[in-house]
């Protein structure tokens, strides 16, 4: 067993952050990650962080420019929280050494971005993630934090009170993906979920084959809700054949969307006639997908991305990286041509619920980064605002689990506060398939035995315990139980000699999200997506790892992510079939109205006892010194 | 920008700094290999239908290297053959991922991105340091020799171990370090544009180990830096943030035995790095750098 103050779980832009943070508060922290830190996919953002840094700019209004992308979804303690802290953030990065774009003066650049009404995405060429992880991580080895690096993190060890609010985490179980080896990280402060976003639900997506999801999975499983899954970014702009990004710089710099009769649509349809290329996400991939669907498309797949026009002295200063990917993925010289581009999944909106402070309802756990939700994005998220967040929240996380006091949080985690019950009509059961089958890997990838404590044997072992249950275990103790549960998980999973393998799996779970959870989701279309998970989550039980080896083994590794992407892939779309309606990047066929009457309010799933329970919280439009109030969006 | 270029690279100090001063050498290389792709694609689709086999019957030839310690008939080393299904576009990681989900579960091998910026899928393929990932196989002759990278412990199949390769790294003090931050938590310091241009390539290491498995140098000597950390040094030396003192404090550590004076200029680094980074220029101007600092005539 390894032991440290806080365990920050993941190496990306919000980890390394949060790392760095609880250090400065004297926690002896450690990061685990099944990735190298400068191998994390916050290295693949290209456009920028969104700070308001200029005469002329303000963090109130960075706040409404979020708010009014959130479709109003977003909560204003969290939002007003970033666009605060992200000037002092970003300039932080610079200190740092961040080798940011220069304006003449020897400042940092900022550029245009989508749903901005002011020029504050401060960037580094169209590579801004890359050159942002890699000073982070300068940053982890000039303090010395320790990486356990490529060590798969599979489960949390959380305690089993009944309610999840009452449950604390005490550390996790991990892999040496090198070794083989199971251990146990015990963390006496806290640990920190920093694990990225779900992007391997889908097929055609703009993130790494790490994205699957595993912290957001993990959480869920130990009681804590999650928020606002159905709402999942479809970025206009990326490369049809592999899903590569092209960034929304290229058409802050002035970049041009045509159709396939050279119309410039976002204004010859009237998709966004003031902000024309540079409304926000959700509403220009939709008009490209209207488009395509119109008949309108280039080769009925995609349209233009024109950047010639630009010049080639402004595209290699500013956007050099986009010439190198688009060449590279696609075969296409954009300053000889322009570019071919399509909607692909990004990012998720939703993730674990946490409050503007990084923490979950689950005392000692708290999350950052894609991964959590608090929620900044609401509905839709502006291009520009992930960096921020990364950032921002991993910061607060870190200093958050080490101790320090950031005050009392404006919003509720768990059922603390309002809420009210939800209902959704599912076509099958939705949840753990329970399997009689000996044999069978049961769908928590845990033996039948060792699953989830039943209220019957909770009870009867809080029964046995002399304190009557008020506190569970010591935290070695829990930590020590989840690595035996694990240790027997691995263990199934590695004996089993036939069965289906987990490629078959997951690409099935792909190719289904990607034809029915996508841009444009309709009843029957969800429903069959629920129909297709049940059948995935059945074969799940006959999965087996077919490398008998315990070095290195992937086959292992992405068995076990496979099981977190069937849980996400479930919850984003039992969201999507609840809400009904349009909302930000959610679009409804049956529900073409966004009904504030009705829906302003977070969708949650808990994860009850095996299957998702769905309940709803309220919205916080009270900010600081101001209330948000829901107006029609237009760009 | 000038366009003005040599002709020939020789391993010449001033050829070496034109080309660290002038971007468009690699930009005309990058359009020379873009024009060579697109002959030899169209090459190859001709073939192809001349050819009598269906377009979706056509597969790609992969010899893969494995290895397993800890397997019974993996313990040889050995390569597997694999006959992937070609599509335009394709890949050598496509084609790796492939046989991995339809052939072989077993079949090992490091990669994330997809998009050439993680650095996780750099390989010896067909006898040169590449990431997978950005290597069309049709570009490469038939059949596709996939290995693990040279002079790097092979943990499993392609995948190496880099704990070497990151202690070099280490070694550099490979973090930004200056003792004149301005006050104020939103003042930036102040870079010139022309300055952050001369650090710029530099800065585009992705870490994948491509160049440092290339160098014949560093491949006989486990202390030399190699030309990935030297050019984390370089990045910060040349970064006019830092200061005098701080570039002084450099080039001590870069100066020393194994350090910059071990380059032998054979460009191996130069020509494999697929970021386009200019190593051995950059390696070369330090060198420079380090007789002025010792001279102290100036």
């Amino acid at each position: 067993m390894y032991e440290h103050d806080v365990i920050v779980v993941g190496a990306g832009g919000a980890g390394l952050r949060a790392a760095i943070a609880a250090q400065e508060e004297g926690a002896d922290v450690a990061i685990v990650s099944k990735l190298h830190p400068v191998r994390s996919h916050t290295g693949a953002a290209e456009g920028g962080i969104n700070a308001a840094l200029r005469e002329g700019d303000s963090w109130e209004d960075h706040a409404y420019d979020t708010m009014k992308g959130s479709d109003y979804l977003g909560d204003a303690p969290a939002i007003e929280t970033l666009c605060k802290d992200s000037p002092k953030e970003t300039i932080q990065l610079e200190h740092w050494g961040m080798a940011f774009s220069r304006d003449d003066d020897g400042r940092v650049s900022q550029r245009p971005f989508g749903g901005l009404s002011f020029p504050r995405t401060t960037y580094a060429g169209a590579e801004t993630g890359h050159q942002l992880l890699h000073t982070m991580y300068e940053q982890l080895v000039k303090r010395g934090i320790k990486v356990y690096d490529e060590w798969y993190v599979l489960n949390l060890a959380v305690s089993d009170e009944e309610v999840p609010e009452d449950r604390s985490c005490h550390g996790i179980v991990a892999y040496d993906i090198q070794s083989g080896e199971v251990s146990g990280f015990r963390a006496r402060n806290g640990v920190i979920l920093a694990t990225g976003g779900p992007g391997q639900v889908y097929d055609h997506t703009t993130n790494a084959v790490a994205n699957t999801g595993d912290g957001v999975a993990m959480a869920y499983r130990a009681g804590v809700p999650m928020e606002d899954m159905e709402f999942i970014q479809f970025h206009p702009t990326t490369l049809p054949s592999t899903g590569v990004l092209i960034t929304e710089g290229v058409r802050g710099e002035g970049g041009i969307l045509y159709n396939e009769n050279g119309e410039r649509l976002m204004f010859e349809y009237g998709y966004a006639n003031n902000a024309g290329e540079l409304a926000s996400r959700d509403v220009v991939s939709r008009a490209e997908l209207t488009e395509i669907n119109a008949g309108r498309g280039i080769e009925d797949e995609y349209v233009h991305l024109d950047m010639r026009h630009l010049g080639e002295g402004r595209i290699i200063d500013r956007l050099e990286n986009i010439v190198h990917l688009s060449e590279d993925f696609e075969g296409v010289d954009p300053l000889e041509e322009p570019m071919p581009v399509k909607p692909g999944q990004h990012y998720a909106m939703g993730g674990v619920e946490t409050d503007e402070n990084g923490e979950t309802c689950i005392t000692g756990l708290y999350a950052a980064g894609e991964c959590a939700c608090a929620s900044v994005h609401g509905s839709n998220r502006l291009g520009g605002n992930a960096l921020p967040e990364l950032i921002v929240f991993g910061r607060r996380a870190g200093a958050h689990a080490a101790g320090k006091d950031l005050g009392t949080a404006k919003i509720t985690t768990g059922k603390r506060g309002e809420w009210e019950a939800g209902e959704v009509d599912t076509p099958v059961a939705p949840g753990e398939v329970r399997s009689s089958n000996e044999d069978a890997v049961a769908d928590g990838g845990k033996a039948p035995d060792a699953g989830e404590p039943s209220d019957a044997k909770r009870a009867s072992s809080r029964a046995e315990r002399s304190d009557g249950g008020a506190v569970a275990t010591t935290g070695d103790e829990i930590v020590t139980r989840a690595v035996e549960a694990e240790n027997r998980r691995i263990e199934r999973l590695m004996t089993k000699n036939e069965g289906v393998q987990h490629a078959e799996i997951r690409s099935e779970v792909q190719k289904s999200m990607t034809r029915h959870v996508n841009v444009f989701r309709e009843k029957e279309g969800l429903k069959q997506a629920l129909r297709d998970l049940r059948e995935a989550r059945e074969r799940y039980t006959d999965v087996y790892v077919n490398d008998p080896s315990r070095t290195y083994n992937t086959d292992l590794i992405q068995t076990i992510e496979t099981r977190n992407i069937l849980d996400l892939a479930e919850a984003i779309t039992l969201g999507a079939l609840a809400r009904e309606e349009f909302r930000g990047a959610h679009w409804r066929k049956e529900h073409q109205e966004r009904d504030d009457e009705t829906w302003l309010k977070h969708t949650m799933l808990s994860w009850n006892d095996g299957s998702p329970e769905l309940w709803y919280k309220p919205v916080i439009l009270e900010g600081e010194d101001k209330t948000y109030e829901p107006k029609i969006r237009s760009y | 920008m000038s366009t003005q270029v040599p002709e020939t690279q020789e391993a010449d100090e001033s050829e070496a700094e034109t080309q660290a001063e002038s971007v468009p050498v690699a930009q005309q290389q990058r359009q020379q290999r873009k024009t060579d792709r697109r002959e030899r694609v169209a090459e190859r689709e001709r073939e192809r239908t001349e050819e009598e086999t269906a377009s979706d019957e056509s597969r790609y030839h992969l010899k893969v290297f494995r290895y397993d310690p800890e397997v019974e008939g993996k313990q040889e080393p050995r390569f597997d053959e694999f006959h992937v299904p070609y599509h335009k576009g394709m890949t050598v990681l496509d084609a790796l991922i492939y046989a991995r989900d339809h052939f072989d579960s077993s079949l090992t091998f490091r990669h994330s991105c997809r998009q050439a910026i993680c650095g996780s899928d750099a390989m010896f393929v067909n006898g040169s340091q590449r990431l997978c990932c950005k290597t069309q196989l049709s570009d490469l002759e038939e059949p596709v020799r996939v290995e693990p990278l040279p002079h790097q412990e092979v943990v499993k199949d392609l995948v190496v171990d880099m704990e070497h390769f990151y202690d070099q790294m280490k070694a550099v003090e490979p973090y930004f370090q200056t003792n004149d931050l301005p006050d104020g938590e939103l003042d930036e310091q102040r870079q010139s544009r022309e300055n952050r241009e001369k650090v710029k390539m530099s800065t585009r290491c992705i870490w994948c180990g491509a160049c440092m498995s290339s160098c014949n140098i560093a491949a006989g000597d486990n202390k030399f830096l190699g030309p990935a950390a030297i050019n984390k040094a370089y990045r910060f030396a040349m970064d006019e943030r830092e200061g005098s003192d701080m570039k002084e404090h450099r080039m001590r550590i870069l100066e020393q035995e194994h350090g910059v004076w071990r380059c032998q200029t054979q460009f191996s680094c130069t020509d494999v790095c697929p970021k386009d980074i200019p190593l051995t220029a950059h390696i070369q101007e330090l060198k420079r750098e380090a007789v002025k600092n010792n001279l102290k005539f100036w």
